[in-house]
C-alpha cells in the first residue's frame, strides 16, 4: 500500500465527481429522448429544431463538465 | 470539368470499396506488426501518452519557440483547410466536384446556423465562426488519424478558442449595446424581488462559459481518444481473442468521427448563441 489517507481521499472524491458527469448523461438523455418523441409526432418540424437541440445538450452536459472538472482537478491540481 | 465528373461517378463505387479494403489489410497486418514486435504489449500502451507534448523535430526541452507535435499538427489542420477551401472554390463549376461540394456544405451548413441562431445582423461576423468551426473539425479528423496528435484534445489550446469568443462577445455587447448591455443580467420579467439572485445566478453562469465550451471540447476528444487507447491496450492482451477488441476500436472510431463533427458543431452553435446575447442583450 502506497500514499496516504489525503490521497484516498482525492481518489474518492475524484471517482466521485465521475459519477456527477454520468449522472449529467441523464439530462442529455432526457433532451435528445424528448426531442425525438416530438419529432416523431411532428417529423416536417424537426429539421428546424435541431439547432435547438443540441443547444438543450450542451447546457444539460454543462454541469456534467463541471463535475468532470472537479475530477481532473482533484486527480491533477490539488 | 464535365467528364471528369461523368468518369467519378462512373467509377466510384469499385475503386472506393477497393481503397477500403486495401486499408483494412493494411490496418491488420500493422496491428500484427505492433503486437508481435512488442515485448509487453499489454503494459506497452498508456491511454494518456498520446496527449505528451514533445518536440517535433528532435531534442528533449519545451521551450517557448520549440516547435512541438502539437504545433505541427495545428499547422496540418491550418494547411487542410486551407487546401479544402482553395481547392474547393478553384473549379466553380455547375456540376462540382467532390471536393467542391464538401467546400459548398460546409459554407451553407455554417451560415444557415448562424443566420438561424443568431440572427441575420450576426451574419457580418460570420467569417470568424466559419473559421472557427473548420479549424476544429480539421484538428479533430486530423487527429483521428492513427499516430497523430489533437491539439483539440489539449486544455490550453481549446481554453484559448473559448477565451477568444468570450472575450470578443463581451467586448461586442458592450461596443454594441453600451450600459444596457448589463440588461443582459437583469431579467426584467421576473419578479422584483427575485431579480438580485437572478442576477447573480445570471453572472455566475455568464462567467462559466468559457470554461465549459473549452473543457466540452477538449473532454469530448480526450475521453474518446483515450478510449480507443484503452480498447488497443485490450488488444494487445489478448492474443488470439484480440478480434473483438478490434471490433470494438472499430465502433468506438466510427462514434469518434461523429463525436469530432459535433463537438465542432456544438461549439460553433453556442459561439451563436453568445454571439445573439451580444447582438440583443434583452432578457
Amino acid at each position: 500500500m502506497e500514499g496516504d489517507i489525503a490521497n484516498l481521499g482525492q481518489y474518492i472524491g475524484a471517482g466521485m465527481g465521475a459519477l456527477g458527469a454520468g449522472i449529467a448523461a441523464l439530462g442529455v438523455g432526457n433532451v435528445a429522448g424528448n426531442f425525438l418523441a416530438g419529432a416523431l409526432r411532428n417529423p416536417s418540424a424537426a429539421a428546424g429544431q435541431t439547432a435547438t437541440l443540441f443547444i438543450g445538450i450542451a447546457f444539460a452536459e454543462a454541469l456534467g463538465i463541471f463535475s468532470f472538472l472537479v475530477a481532473l482537478l482533484l486527480m491533477f491540481a490539488v | 470539368m464535365a467528364s471528369n465528373t461523368e468518369q467519378t461517378a462512373g467509377q466510384t463505387p469499385k475503386s472506393t470499396k477497393g481503397i477500403g479494403i486495401a486499408l483494412f489489410a493494411l490496418a491488420i497486418v500493422l496491428f500484427v506488426i505492433g503486437v508481435v514486435g512488442t515485448k509487453d504489449p499489454a503494459l506497452s500502451i498508456h491511454p494518456m501518452d498520446q496527449f505528451e507534448l514533445k518536440p517535433a523535430f528532435g531534442g528533449k526541452e519545451i521551450s517557448l519557440f520549440t516547435v512541438t507535435n502539437g504545433a505541427v499538427w495545428n499547422f496540418l489542420a491550418v494547411l487542410a483547410v486551407l487546401a479544402l477551401m482553395v481547392v474547393g472554390t478553384r473549379g466553380r463549376a455547375i456540376i462540382p466536384s467532390r471536393v467542391q461540394s464538401i467546400a459548398e456544405m460546409a459554407y451553407g451548413f455554417v451560415h444557415k446556423m448562424v443566420e438561424d441562431v443568431a440572427g441575420k445582423d450576426a451574419l457580418d461576423y460570420f467569417p470568424y465562426i466559419f473559421t472557427l468551426f473548420l479549424f476544429i473539425v480539421m484538428t479533430n479528423f486530423l487527429g483521428l488519424i492513427p499516430t497523430s496528435f489533437t491539439p483539440t484534445a489539449q486544455i490550453a489550446v481549446t481554453v484559448v478558442l473559448a477565451l477568444a469568443v468570450f472575450i470578443a462577445v463581451t467586448v461586442l455587447g458592450f461596443v454594441k449595446n453600451g450600459v444596457s448591455f448589463l440588461g443582459l443580467f437583469w431579467v426584467s420579467s421576473a419578479p422584483l424581488a427575485l431579480r438580485p439572485v437572478l442576477a447573480i445566478i445570471e453572472v455566475t453562469s455568464y462567467f462559466v462559459r468559457p470554461v465549459s465550451l473549452s473543457i466540452r471540447l477538449a473532454g469530448n476528444v480526450m475521453a474518446g481518444h483515450a478510449v480507443l487507447k484503452v480498447f488497443a491496450g485490450f488488444a494487445g492482451a489478448l492474443g488470439a481473442f484480440a478480434v473483438l477488441p478490434i471490433l470494438g476500436v472499430v465502433a468506438i472510431y466510427a462514434l469518434e468521427v461523429l463525436v469530432s463533427f459535433i463537438q465542432a458543431y456544438v461549439f460553433t452553435v453556442l459561439t451563436c448563441v453568445y454571439l445573439k446575447d451580444a447582438l440583443h442583450p434583452s432578457h
